[in-house]
């Protein structure tokens, strides 16, 4: 279980931790529902991780967490070092903004907005100039293959080319994390393969960790490190 | 998020919904075209009435029945011709400077002919205490009250009306039943969108018309001051006069100033209770847009869920959604005013009435439509910041 030992690829700083997690939904007076149990793992810059799992295994809940859109009940999540549960409100939306890039499997885009729009919009929430944010989407745009589709809108575009945006828009930032949540969930298998050859080439080619949190096994299979969830517990691949 | 780039972003929203977003703001819309149209015409009647009073000479003053309360019933007069004559020797100078008036609504005829109008019982020199011009014939004199002469002086209208474009002086009309000749026209003073125009007035001798309206009391006594500064004195002189006549409740005078003043306060408490009632709408408005933003916000939910991933902040959220609320409420504010001062213009142009648009309504309603957006954005705009991420995701 010595995950940190094993040949990882990362470049060996550690980007997030996870120590004893724990999350209870509680529905309504005197049901709870014990999504994590108690889950401890790592993940280090540049690292490749795939969590598996079936529905109900906790791997959604354990995405809110590590994505720091939730925190944990029991246990730390540490990120640079620093606890989730010790931030604020305004501290957690900096770290989304700055250090992770979400791909989420219904796309998430805007329907209003054109592809340049919607790639910039994580850069609104930070200081930086109109124009910047442009070179910064169009570049990121060009980086996923849509240089010539800057300006459609995602109604205009195949299934395979808005998860394309949707991942130049998690990038966009620069971010030390790409977390993607069943990337491939809505989209054939040949569009599936080439999305995860894309983010496979951008987590190589930056650097980026890349964490995929998906239920298929082919998936699962292409990452360097898998950490298998079953009933809230880490099965295979964590840290004990 | 700089407020420039949360003013873009609001704006592309209620872009997004081009119909919706007209149809949230029209409430706002008409509740400041209200306001506006509204405070303008009460602030033109004002500014009309005012100007009429005025019109009539800086140093006229009004001897009035009872004790000067506007606010109650109007008091019986218990003003008589002796009361006239009283202040006519207890007021030397140049010319005359007293008139006592009577007034009644009447039929007036000739050649069949008939327009039923104002006509007022007049000292003699009337025209000249309360500065009015004769543009044909003359005016009367002491002997003709005295003797309580059937003559009349008519406006330009009720002569025109009478007789068309013949020479009204020296020719008959009736007036009540008797026959009056008619010794000089008024001049022309122009429409009045309020009340009877003063070309439809018809003159005769106080004595006569007493006579004519069966009554005993004369209703109104005008004094002109000799100047502006003698004022103070001849309102001491006219009290001390009749006060030696009357009880003290039974008469006030007034100078033009206070009547003046009087109306004029009155005007502007009714031009606000306008305004007031047409900021009702705007209020009502104001619900229009709470309504709908909730909506928005409940049917952006993912929206917002995926905005937060992105790394905005509850404060960011709220600050788009109250920035959306404010810009339509501002928008419905501008059509709203532009509306309001387009119609204050046709009002004024195709009809009596005046409308005079003014500052202070259009700041109000720019304003007013801005805060209701304000408070009305609140609440939606918290309930979206406050959204948590993971359910709003989730959300479909």
């Amino acid at each position: 279980m010595a995950a940190a030992t094993e040949p990882t690829g990362s470049t060996g700083a550690t980007l997030l931790e996870a120590e004893g997690v724990e999350r209870v939904y509680r529905m309504g007076a005197d049901v709870e529902v014990r999504a994590l149990k108690g889950v401890t793992f790592r993940v280090d810059e540049g690292d490749y991780v795939a969590i598996v799992g079936s529905s109900g295994s906790g791997k959604s809940t354990l995405l809110n967490l590590i994505g720091a859109l939730d925190r944990p009940d029991a246990g730390h999540v540490r990120y640079d070092g620093r606890d989730v549960r010790e931030m604020n409100d305004t501290e957690l939306a900096d770290l989304r903004n700055r250090r992770i890039g979400f791909v989420f499997q219904s796309f998430h885009l805007l329907s209003r907005m054109t592809a340049l729009d919607n790639v910039a919009m994580p850069l609104v929430y930070r200081a930086s100039s109109p124009k910047e944010r442009r070179q910064r989407a169009r570049a990121a745009l060009e980086a996923v293959g849509l240089g010539d589709r800057m300006d459609h809108r995602p109604t205009e575009l195949s299934g395979g080319q808005q998860q394309r945006v949707a991942i130049a828009r998690a990038l966009v930032t620069e971010p030390a994390l790409l977390l993607a949540d069943e990337p491939t969930g809505n989209l054939d298998t040949s569009t599936g393969e080439e999305i995860m050859a894309l983010l496979e080439r951008i987590q190589a080619d930056r650097g980026m960790a890349l964490v995929v949190i998906t239920h298929e096994p082919e998936i699962a299979g292409r990452a360097k490190r898998r950490i298998e969830l079953r009933d809230g517990l880490i099965v295979s691949g964590g840290v004990a | 998020m700089s407020p420039r780039e949360a003013l873009r972003v609001a704006l592309q929203a209620i872009v997004a919904n081009r119909l919706r977003s007209f149809l949230t703001t029209l409430g706002v819309v008409i509740g400041v075209m209200s306001v506006v149209l509204l405070v303008s015409i009460g602030q033109g009647a004002r500014a009309e009435i005012t100007g009429a009073i005025e019109g009539l000479g800086s140093n006229l003053l009004f001897v009035l029945p009872g004790d000067g309360d506007f606010g109650g019933p109007p008091a019986r007069s218990e003003f008589t011709l002796e009361d006239v004559d009283a202040l006519e020797r207890a007021l030397p100078g140049a010319g005359p400077r007293v008139s006592g008036q009577v007034l009644g609504t009447e039929p007036v005829s000739a050649d069949g002919e008939r327009v039923v109008t104002s006509v007022y019982g007049v000292s003699a020199g009337h025209e000249i205490v309360v500065d009015r011009a004769i543009a044909r014939g003359q005016g009367f004199i002491v002997s003709d009250v005295v003797a309580a002469r059937r003559i009349a002086i008519v406006g330009a209208d009720v002569a025109e009306s009478l007789f068309g474009d013949l020479d009204p002086i020296g020719r008959s009309v009736t007036i009540g039943g008797s026959r009056y000749r008619i010794v000089g026209v008024l001049e022309r003073v122009g429409s009045s969108a309020f009340g009877q125009s003063p070309d439809r007035d018809v003159l005769v001798p106080i004595t006569a018309g007493l006579r004519l309206l069966s009554v005993s009391n004369v209703d109104t006594i005008f004094v002109r001051a000799d100047t502006a500064a003698s004022i103070p004195d001849d309102v001491a002189l006219i009290e001390r006069v009749l006060s030696q006549r009357h009880e003290a409740d039974e008469f006030s005078v007034f100078t033009q100033e206070e009547i003046v003043g009087v109306i004029d306060t009155i005007l502007t408490i009714l031009t606000f209770f306008l305004g007031a009632i047409a900021g009702i709408s705007l209020l009502v408005g104001g619900v229009g847009v709470s309504n709908i933003m909730l909506v928005s916000v409940s049917e952006r939910t993912r929206e917002i869920g995926l905005r937060k991933a992105l790394g905005a902040r509850t404060r960011d959220v709220t600050t788009q959604f109250l920035l959306e609320a404010v810009a339509l409420t501002g928008l419905g504010g501008v059509i709203g005013l532009g509306l309001g001062v387009g119609l204050g213009r046709i009002v004024a142009a195709f009809s009596p009435v005046p409308a005079e648009v003014t500052t202070w309504s259009v700041v109000l309603a720019l304003g007013v439509s801005t805060l209701v957006g304000l408070v009305f954005g609140v609440l939606p705009a918290r309930r979206a910041g406050r959204l948590d991420p993971v359910e709003a995701l989730r959300h479909d």
